[in-house]
């Protein structure tokens, strides 16, 4: 604050203080030239105003709120002082983050002189938590699998974070994967999800095919042939003109369906033969995602969890598919 | 003195004059000031225009009045930024017209919901909230999928918002401000959003907050 606006504070702040001084001094005296307790000469519905002075109490209280307001300024600061306490409630004036982080290093030795409410109450929970969470950092996944401790608190952090897509039962819905099967996109061991977890996914593979396979025939041709492959009855002539068209499907669903995983490719093409639709298994909507196309994105979460949260909501995540 | 009290009590318009003088303190020590500070007219270093797309979807959310429900304002509590993230920084809403900090949560804050989740699960949430959170009462917003933007007045608002942040826009080597945007950006901005669903002007929008701190 430059120094005008620093001398601005401090005028209006104290000459209002004095000014409800010298306003309550000025009340409690008697200029009505009327003796206390007697009539001021108005009545109003048969009710007479009478010259009584303010009330002891309310007086003193307020006296009291303007002795209030100078201990107040002394402990809390006015205008550019930081006051006795030197306290802040957070450190607004940062432009990024390492200024922020450096900020809250800088002011969390003692000697600063400075107190940063937020970051004291950080600080405080990092100590008491801090301990807890590294511990769970220290062991493997599918050891915290089995810790129901863990798993509680892996749960809490699932509910907050990923249960708006995948279900606070982590079942899923029509586009968000059900994490409690076996069914995998990307991989169910341990260290796949974890790294699904901290990096996110971009599905970008499953384009809009309609255009390639040759209009709405060819779709309909290829999702027939698509929907013979978990076993459900289709038209033979559809799903035979079908499968002449699936070896452009093939290059990331495999040969004969069964998706990148089986093939040990990362692209996250589901299988197609095992009856589990992400999108919905209605011919409807399999002729919908071949047409046109499916871009699932799973969020990264490293920077907005961190790496020690990301390992428990894993471990979470793993067991629900453990026997 | 004689009893002068008895002026102010009897002359309605003089009482109305130091009533105003006296509330009016609070706000000249605590509001006036903040108008001058350059902290406050500083951007953050990442922080980025919103697009002629975001722009649009930034006065959905303004028309739909998002923000009696959701605030964009992180407040300096561990409760808070464990679930949503680094605090709001004054830095972050220099160039806010208006501000949407908001002040009623009824559903999550959402200063930084950017990045949170997928352009598909906003598409479903907003078109059916219940679809993917169950117990959400927030309203559908369904129409967002029908009705689409004609870009009339983007170009405008664009260079409103260069008017409005010329002394806080960032400012080049020579410390000379850079306007928000281009003459060329203006100029295209119909173009850049003509023809779009305004769920996809508010989804880029919802996508757009929060990245600034960085």
């Amino acid at each position: 604050m430059s120094s005008f606006w620093n001398i601005w504070v401090w005028v209006l702040t104290l000459g209002s203080l004095v000014g409800c001084f010298l306003l309550l001094r000025m009340c409690l005296k008697n200029f009505a030239g009327v003796k206390e307790g007697e009539s001021m000469g108005h009545t109003f519905d048969g009710i007479e105003e009478l010259n009584n002075p303010l009330p002891k109490w309310w007086s003193t209280f307020f006296l009291l709120t303007i002795v209030w307001a100078f201990g107040y300024i002394a402990l809390y600061g006015l205008g550019n002082w930081t006051g006795l306490l030197g306290w802040k409630s957070s450190n607004q004036g940062i432009l990024n983050l390492a200024e922020s982080k450096a900020k809250t290093l800088e002011y969390l030795d003692k000697d600063s002189g400075v107190l940063v409410q937020y970051d004291r109450e950080v600080a405080a929970a990092d100590a008491k938590f801090g301990p807890i969470f590294e511990a769970y950092a220290a062991r493997s996944i599918e050891d915290l699998a089995t810790d129901g401790e863990a798993l509680k608190v892996g749960q809490r952090l699932f509910i907050q974070n990923c249960s708006q897509c995948h279900g606070s039962d982590a079942h899923g819905t029509t586009g968000f994967p059900n994490l409690t099967d076996k069914d995998w996109l990307y991989g169910g061991t341990p260290a796949v999800i974890k790294e699904t977890i901290m990096n996110g996914r971009i599905a970008s593979g499953m384009m809009a095919w309609e255009g390639a396979l040759g209009g709405d025939q060819g779709v309909k041709e290829v999702a027939a042939y698509v929907i013979s492959l978990s076993g459900r009855s289709v038209d033979p002539e559809l799903a035979k003109a079908g499968k002449a068209k699936f070896a452009l499907c093939a290059a990331c669903h495999g040969p004969d369906g069964q998706g990148s995983l089986a093939l040990g490719m990362p692209m996250g093409a589901p299988n197609l033969t095992d009856n589990t639709w992400l999108y919905g298994g209605s011919k409807r909507a399999i002729e919908e995602s071949i047409r046109n196309g499916r871009a699932g994105v799973m969020p990264p979460w490293k920077d907005i969890l961190g790496e020690e949260k990301v390992h428990l909501i894993s471990a979470y995540v793993y067991s629900l598919s453990q026997d | 003195m004689k009893n002068s009290h008895e002026k102010v009590e009897k002359n309605v318009g003089l009482f109305f004059l130091f009533t105003v003088f006296a509330i009016s303190i609070g706000g000249l020590v605590e509001i006036t000031p903040l108008f001058f500070q350059k902290e406050l007219a500083t951007p953050v270093d990442n922080l980025k225009p919103y697009t002629a797309l975001q722009m649009e979807g930034r006065d959905i959310y303004i028309r739909e009045g998002c923000s009696n429900c959701h605030s964009q304002m992180i407040r300096p509590f561990r409760a808070e930024t464990e679930r949503y993230g680094h605090y709001s920084v004054a830095g972050e809403s220099v160039w806010e017209h208006p501000f949407l900090w908001g002040s009623k949560r009824t559903g999550p804050d959402l200063a930084r919901v950017g990045g949170r989740y997928s352009d598909d699960w906003h598409i479903a949430h907003l078109t059916d909230p219940r679809s993917v959170v169950p117990e959400s009462n927030m309203p559908a917003y369904s129409w967002l999928n029908t009705d689409t933007l004609d870009g009339e007045l983007t170009g405008r608002k664009l260079a409103t918002f260069n008017f409005l942040t010329r002394n806080r826009s960032h400012k080049d080597e020579n410390g000379n401000a850079i306007p928000l945007y281009t003459q060329e950006e203006i100029d295209g901005a119909k173009d850049a959003v003509k023809g779009k669903t305004e769920m996809s002007a508010l989804i880029a929008y919802l996508q757009s907050l929060g990245h600034a701190l960085k």
